[in-house]
């Protein structure tokens, strides 16, 4: 297990990542990306096995595909931090001949990426068939997504959702982030997605809450108590409640940070909020 | 003028059925998904004997090419199938984000491709598929004219790394290429020389405008037929070669006008050597039931369509 201590810090530092490259550009999602940070973090850092270098195939060890992509600024920033590109190459988000485009894609060839993903709601049926090669291939690694809530109201997902239940996908955890935020609003309004939990269950599938997903501490046994209960004939899925914008108090509780970018000012507050730990890219 | 047999009509769908059962023989790589038209895609075989290759998903066409893009990662070469129009409208963005976007190895195969499933009728028909799967980048687009021409390019797609779109038909038609034919993508087939128009046909009207030539020729018209099975890439210096001889062209397709093999010769055309053309391809509207001849004929994409189409051209030939 990795330091805890350690991995505050890496949280803290993340999310100044996250800050730098939303304001350079004046463009790209904050809120979700903050609230997934101690998610990605831990996944990275502290849960998935993970060979050295980086190939498309990913046998032998465990993978992770981003469904939501527009949090594109946490996922990079953690790859970077795991060492699978530069972190100076953070400085190039959303600028032209970048490899850390808008929304992940495969297409610069930036590793770490293993599907683009943006229009939402295609993330858990390509997780579904890289779990089901890892069967194929007698790997007994796991596959991990991430999806958000809002997402899920694309239809896709149902079904997915229903293949991998009826199907036994039991090599794939999914994380739903359940910020209850969207674009247009608090989720319960948009489109209620009613109570998650039995959904899924109905569907066939092992379903773990996790009721705070910004403690470190709390994603990591969620995640630990994920992996345990693989393998039994049923997939697993994590409904993690998160805050959008967790860690800069402006930013949380609303969705007014989806997809907007602090000023320079915001900025200089929000970093305050969270001082350098690691040192800035 | 060379003379073509018909070896015994065949549906190009038992081709594509034929190819995956060699290939579940011969390529561990492969697999195949189905959202419920096994039967229809004649991939039982391939079935019987990989059962562990084989991926059920249901009707379900949008997950099936998600999950396509995901058993990609990890080696292997995933053949998804269904009709042409579940295919590829149903799931244009699937394909466009997860598979061609993301440089994935999947083959789109399609059956029932075009008006010739026949009483179905228009919900089933598709004449638009060329068109969306030429428009994605790195996408390779193959309609191949018979049962051994099909079968022969389904082999040949699962060499080649790249996503590909694969489409044939329903309907027992002429069976003429030779059997265990080679197929190079990308590379037209010469089918008949001539020298005063060049008729370029691809799928179901390879056969027909063969049937056009010989017509023609009874008429003192030399008609070289040219088979263009790869619409992407196109077989550039093939057609620009054939018109630099006769001056028109006639290009044959079941598919619509807007989109489809026309355009695209039409368009490198335009580009390299402007030539008269006509398009022998359906005007911009959507199918009906019927069986598949009469469709053809009322929607213009018969034989007949193709020598009068020559005749036209041949008027506007300076």
């Amino acid at each position: 297990m990795a330091d805890t201590k350690d991995l505050d810090a890496l949280v803290v530092q993340v999310r100044r990542d996250i800050l730098r490259m939303v304001h350079k550009v004046n463009s790209g999602h904050p809120g979700g990306s903050l609230g997934c940070t101690e998610f990605l973090v831990t996944l990275y850092h502290d849960i998935m096995e993970l060979k050295s270098g980086f190939d498309m195939d990913g046998k032998g060890e465990d993978i992770f595909f981003l469904s939501n992509g527009h949090i594109s600024p946490v996922f990079y920033s953690v790859l970077a931090r795991r060492g699978y590109f530069p972190i100076a190459e953070l400085d190039t988000f959303r600028l032209i001949d970048s490899r850390l485009q808008g929304h992940p894609t495969t297409h610069e060839g930036l590793p770490g990426v293993r599907i683009a993903s943006g229009s939402l709601g295609q993330g858990m049926s390509v997780a579904i068939g890289a779990a089901q090669a890892k069967k194929l291939n007698k790997d007994n690694h796991l596959v991990y997504s991430l999806h958000g809530d809002g997402e899920l109201q694309e239809g896709q997902n149902w079904e997915a959702i229903m293949y991998a239940g009826s199907k036994g996908v039991d090599n794939l955890i999914a994380t739903i982030d359940r910020n209850g935020q969207q674009i247009d609003g608090p989720t319960e309004e948009v489109m209620s997605l009613g109570d998650l939990r039995p959904k899924f269950e109905a569907f066939g599938w092992d379903v773990l809450e996790l009721s705070d997903g910004n403690d470190l501490q709390a994603v990591r046994e969620a995640l630990l108590e994920a992996k345990s209960r693989s393998g039994k004939g049923k997939p697993v899925a994590i409904i993690m409640t998160t805050v959008m914008g967790n860690g800069v108090d402006f930013m949380m509780h609303t969705h007014a940070w989806h997809g907007k970018a602090p000023n320079d000012e915001q900025l200089e507050t929000a970093l305050a909020q969270n001082p350098e730990t690691l040192g800035d890219y | 003028m060379k003379k073509y047999t018909d070896q015994g009509k065949q549906d190009t769908r038992s081709g594509f059925g034929a190819g995956m059962t060699e290939l579940g023989r011969t390529n561990p790589q492969v697999v195949a998904l189905c959202a419920d038209l096994v039967g229809s895609l004649k991939i039982e075989t391939f079935i019987e004997e990989n059962p562990e290759k084989f991926f059920q998903v249901g009707i379900a066409e949008a997950n099936m090419m998600g999950i396509a893009a995901g058993l990609t990662i990890g080696g292997y070469i995933p053949f998804t199938t269904t009709f042409a129009n579940f295919s590829t409208g149903r799931v244009y963005d699937q394909i466009r984000q997860s598979i061609a976007y993301s440089d994935k190895n999947v083959k789109i195969c399609a059956s029932h491709a075009g008006l010739t499933l026949g009483e179905d009728g228009a919900t089933h028909q598709i004449l638009e598929d060329i068109g969306m799967m030429k428009m994605l980048p790195g996408m390779t687009v193959i309609n191949p004219c018979d049962f051994n021409q099909t079968k022969a390019a389904t082999l040949a797609i699962a060499e080649h790394h790249g996503p590909v779109y694969l489409r044939f038909g329903r309907p027992k038609v002429a069976n003429f290429t030779p059997v265990d034919q080679e197929f190079q993508i990308g590379k037209a087939v010469m089918l008949q020389e001539g020298s005063d128009v060049t008729i370029i046909a691809t799928g179901h009207l390879v056969w027909e405008s063969l049937l056009a030539a010989e017509r023609l020729h009874e008429q003192g018209i030399s008609a070289e037929v040219i088979n263009i099975h790869t619409i992407k890439p196109l077989d550039e210096a093939a057609i620009l070669a054939s018109v630099a001889k006769t001056g028109c062209v006639v290009t044959a397709e079941e598919h619509n006008y807007l989109g489809g093999l026309g355009e695209s010769v039409a368009g490198l055309l335009a580009r390299k050597h402007p030539t008269p053309q006509e398009f022998v391809a359906v005007r911009d509207s959507f199918g009906e039931s019927g069986v598949p001849e009469e469709l053809m004929a009322k929607y213009g994409i018969d034989n007949k369509a193709v020598e009068n189409a020559v005749l036209q051209v041949l008027k506007r030939k300076a």
